[in-house]
């Protein structure tokens, strides 16, 4: 290393001590405001392109969407209710983004759409922290044909969607009970957001297509 | 490359190697390594993060005095794991959903701390990025090995792959106590061959 000049280091002065921290504190804040700057919106679009797909999943065939409507349930969440209209302005279903906070490894949110007499169609999780191998099963658990553990096409307000441990009759994952009931529990929660929310289909704005999604 | 400088890399990856010798950083290895994808990437994070920190300590060791070096330190490490967080977020939205929560905790990862403090504050530019590169191709040789252990163990699968039927897998592998008892193993194993 003796190739290189080496400059005296700094000594632990009062002032040299604040102005190296100083500067480099405020070079860090630069660096990180630009790159902020610079990827806010291809993190918002990635976002949204997220949110259209799942919405897309769990919808029947729209034209377009109404801009999210917060609708309150158990007093204390409010979840977004997505309604989709066919072509001719017919109400055909809603999209519900729902959540549960008691899942193994913290929040679960799903997307799960709602055709207009209340059956389920089709669900997509947004995030989850679960167990992998075990909670992250859900993904797809819940929407295996043929099985006691397919939620399609059963309507919330018939059928009993409980584990079968509690009383219901949704088989939950193998060895993963606990995050099988908090998505039970926001696939419920989304129904309730579904029946409060006013069904009639409002006159709809055709100019407010699905790109106000929000 | 002379081979004073091959050296250096080979330190990081075998001689070192920051989790099968100095057995550092061992929250984001046991926690990320539950499957083999997760922990390469994990590891990838960690090697560019180490890298930058690295030669931007290196740079400014003489600016920085001795009193205020590892608040100095740290300022530096967490700006570039915030630039990580913020391009795996806007670039590989998949990837950043399956490690977000670990990517803050490279912060406070030692193995950075520890190059910083123990090798770029001593050494040349060009060294301290080789020393980068050497310890973080050792992480993530050594997070991807124990995530294909545990991911071929626990569920049957390697990078998702399907080698074996998942019936045979063994849960615990894919679970914390899994992830000792492979690193356990792995450890021993490298001894051996290391002494050998």
């Amino acid at each position: 290393m003796g190739r290189y000049v080496r400059m005296a280091k700094l000594t632990s002065s009062f002032k040299n001590m604040v102005i190296s921290l100083l500067s480099i504190t405020v070079f860090s804040a630069l660096t990180l405001g630009s790159v902020y700057t610079l990827t806010k919106e291809p993190i918002e679009k990635s976002k949204t392109a997220k949110l259209q797909k799942a919405l897309k999943e769990v919808l029947p065939t729209f034209e377009h969407l109404d801009t999210a409507i917060k609708v309150p349930v158990n007093n204390v969440d409010t979840l977004n209710v997505y309604k989709a209209y066919d072509k001719n302005n017919v109400f055909v279903g809603a999209a519900v983004e729902a959540n549960s906070k008691n899942g193994f490894g913290g929040e679960i949110k799903i997307m799960i759409g709602f055709d207009k007499e209340g059956n389920i169609i089709n669900y997509s999780v947004l995030e989850q922290k679960e167990t992998p191998g075990l909670g992250t099963k859900m993904v797809d658990w819940f929407k295996m044909s043929n099985t006691k553990h397919d939620i399609r096409g059963k309507n919330p307000a018939k059928h009993r969607l409980l584990v079968s441990k509690d009383g219901g009759e949704i088989d939950a994952i193998t060895a993963a009970t606990i995050s099988s009931r908090a998505f039970l529990e926001a696939v419920n929660k989304a129904y309730q957001a579904y029946a409060n929310n006013p069904k009639a289909p409002k006159t709809h704005d055709v100019s407010s297509g699905a790109s106000n999604i929000n | 490359m002379s081979n004073s400088k091959v050296k250096i890399i080979l330190n990081g990856l075998i001689t070192e190697n920051p989790i099968f010798v100095l057995i550092l950083g061992m929250c984001p290895t046991l926690a990320t390594t539950s499957s083999a994808i997760n922990g390469f990437s994990m590891g990838l994070a960690t090697s560019f993060v180490l890298i930058g920190s690295n030669v931007a300590i290196s740079l400014l060791k003489n600016l920085i005095p001795d009193k205020v070096r590892i608040p100095a330190y740290v300022v530096v490490i967490a700006t570039f794991v915030t630039v990580v967080e913020m391009l795996m977020q806007a670039y590989l939205p998949a990837l950043f959903e399956s490690l977000g929560i670990f990517i803050p905790l490279i912060v406070v990862n030692c193995i950075v701390l520890g190059r910083a403090e123990a090798f770029a504050s001593k050494n040349s530019v060009i060294d301290s990025s080789l020393d980068g590169i050497g310890i973080g191709l050792g992480f993530t040789f050594a997070l991807t090995l124990l995530g294909i252990v545990r991911e071929l163990l626990g569920t049957g699968k390697i990078f998702s792959l399907s080698v074996l039927p998942e019936k045979y897998g063994m849960l615990v592998f894919v679970l914390a106590p899994g992830a000792f008892i492979a690193l356990a193993y792995l450890i021993a194993i490298m001894n051996k061959i290391r002494k050998a």
